[in-house]
């Protein structure tokens, strides 16, 4: 006993110079900026002065400005299309996965898209998706059907910078669902093939009640990441047509780095954090994540 | 079993048809990048529906490598600016691996500290550590940009690595994952010597973690690689650009009317190569380290 407690003194100081560098950089870039962003939305700032307290005049400021309201109606949008696709997509491939094949060739291959940078993915749908050149639009014109500007229209911009993301984030969502259907027994579809139960059926009344909770934590994952787009936006449209894709982050960064707003940028970026927040307490709340039909 | 209409065998037949088909799609814009890097610019439009390069031609390497002449580069429907590739790779180089190599020694320190020493605190303070992967990176990178700015250190390397040198919230979560689960045995034994936390660690914990160390420093080299807003804020300058702003850059250089395709994609092209080599050697440890993160 005598020898736990000494060591228990003990551990202290070195604790201490173990953290010192990952806790610096830590209070430094993480935890004193995120105070930071906090003081500075009440503030009026243009970088070339000191920060002006104006109390809560950035979010009123915020509530009536309707461009913010139009770049979060574009965000949800895209949030909507991308997710819902993408989950679809995924869960489809990692069953099929599980059903045929453990084979980390296959799944390496389709991981390949998410180690790409989002800046190269973007560019070369960017050309792949070219109403002149593109091949999308000459495979289109061999069944018929008249170009489309994907990236030019205000109705097709964000769909298709969605699916962009989409392929880019499928085998990567595919695979973290593959791990959770791994983690399902066998003796559970077992039983079910027994009773002759159909794919469908053994889909709807087994897969999908065990994987709630593993579905749970990749949507709060993959809604939270979503909501960031960025990158795409940034290479390809820059906001346009008009306002069709001046999604959030890319509206903040215009207010931060074109405008100099810093005050109303930092309001705006509270306001994300916050829905971000709201939409992943929601979420678990919804889908129960804690808690799997296998307990 | 030959209750549904087809059988199983044709099942599996369907199956493995849509696995490919699915496969496809993933590989087919790779295989594009090549194809319209080795085509001439002044024939891509007139032959939009081929799959194989128009007009084949290495120039738009030759172009992007600065190997062409400017004249020779805008005979090939080459944008007049001069693309300091070179440069640009070499920034990318340069900033990933320092950030990995930081992030990677001070995460494992910290995650020492949280799976293998005892103090008071520890779990609570963990936990804060944790909840900065709630926070979105434009939260923070407001003041990041202040402070680099106030520290004159705007377009330098340094703010380019320095937010992301000292930590990230995954890389800290993941060592200690690992680091819980190695028995105490052989660190008791070195302590009995007399060895002190940091003799432990470097020379006894860091060997037996060469693994986890190895996928931890290939994705913090991947993230590096492909981060676009930071540098987007702090690098713009020439000297320090990294690949992702400069394939911005050039795009946006680009005239509507006749963009330099080849040479865009072939930039594109050679900026994912290192990624795709890294893949090619590591796939797998790739792999399976997202099935582990995904578990948690």
């Amino acid at each position: 006993m005598t020898t736990h407690r000494t060591r228990h003194r003990s551990d202290v100081w070195p604790a201490l110079l173990f953290l010192l560098p990952a806790g610096f950089g830590f209070v430094l870039f993480y935890a004193w900026p995120a105070v930071q962003t906090f003081y500075l939305s009440f503030t009026d700032y243009s970088l070339l002065a000191a920060p002006n307290w104006i109390g809560a005049q950035n979010y009123r400021d915020a509530l009536g400005d309707a461009r913010f309201g139009n770049a979060l109606l574009v965000t949800v949008e895209y949030v909507v299309i991308n997710i819902g696709v993408q989950t679809v997509a995924a869960l489809f491939i990692a069953v099929l996965m599980h059903r045929l094949t453990k084979s980390s060739l296959v799944r390496g291959l389709l991981l390949l898209p998410y180690l790409i940078a989002n800046v190269v993915v973007a560019l070369v749908w960017y050309n792949m998706l070219d109403a002149q050149l593109g091949i999308v639009n000459a495979v289109l014109s061999w069944v018929g059907i008249d170009p489309v500007a994907f990236f030019g229209e205000t109705s097709t911009a964000i769909p298709t910078i969605a699916l962009v993301n989409v392929w880019r984030h499928m085998g990567y969502t595919a695979l973290l669902i593959f791990a959770g259907l791994q983690a399902i027994p066998k003796s559970v579809y077992e039983a079910a093939a027994i009773d002759g139960a159909s794919e469908w059926r053994i889909f709807r009344g087994v897969t999908l009640p065990l994987l709630r909770p593993v579905l749970a934590m990749v949507l709060v994952l993959t809604v939270i990441g979503s909501f960031q787009i960025f990158d795409t936006v940034a290479v390809t449209t820059k906001g346009g047509p008009v306002d069709a894709t001046r999604v959030i982050y890319f509206y903040l960064y215009e207010k931060a780095f074109q405008q100099f707003d810093f005050g109303y940028a930092a309001a705006l970026s509270v306001v994300l954090f916050l829905i971000l927040a709201g939409l992943a307490v929601a979420q678990l709340r919804l889908l129960r994540a804690g808690s799997s039909d296998l307990d | 079993m030959t209750s549904t209409p087809i059988g199983p065998r044709w099942r599996k037949a369907l199956g493995w048809t849509v696995l490919a088909v699915l496969v496809l799609i993933t590989l087919f814009p790779f295989y594009w990048m090549l194809r319209v890097s080795l085509s001439d610019n002044r024939v891509l439009a007139a032959n939009a529906d081929s799959l194989l390069p128009a007009g084949f031609t290495l120039g738009a390497f030759e172009r992007v490598l600065g190997l062409a002449s400017l004249e020779e580069a805008r005979a090939q429907g080459g944008s007049g600016a001069s693309i300091d590739f070179w440069r640009y790779l070499l920034n990318s180089v340069l900033t990933a691996t320092l950030i990995t190599a930081g992030q990677v020694l001070f995460s494992s320190m910290a995650a020492y500290a949280f799976a293998r020493l005892r103090w008071p605190g520890r779990d609570a303070v963990f936990f804060v550590f944790l909840t900065a992967l709630m926070i979105p990176p434009i939260f923070t990178a407001l003041p990041n940009f202040v402070l680099m700015r106030d520290l004159e250190l705007l377009n330098t390397y340094a703010a380019i690595v320095l937010p992301f040198f000292f930590m990230t919230p995954f890389a800290v979560f993941f060592m200690r994952q690992f680091l819980l689960g190695i028995s105490r045995e052989v660190e008791e034994a070195a302590r009995i010597d007399g060895a002190g936390h940091p003799r432990i660690f470097f020379r006894i914990v860091l060997p037996m973690s060469r693994a986890p160390l190895a996928t931890l420093a290939l994705l913090a080299y991947i993230t590096a690689w492909n981060e676009y807003f930071w540098p987007l804020l702090v690098g713009q300058g020439e000297g320090v650009r990294v690949l992702t702003v400069a394939l911005g850059v050039f795009r946006s250089q680009t005239p509507q009317g006749s963009p330099d395709w080849a040479g865009l994609m072939a930039a594109t092209l050679l900026a994912a190569l290192p990624v795709i080599a890294l893949f090619v050697a590591f796939g797998r440890r790739i792999v399976d380290s997202i099935q582990f993160s995904g578990i948690k």
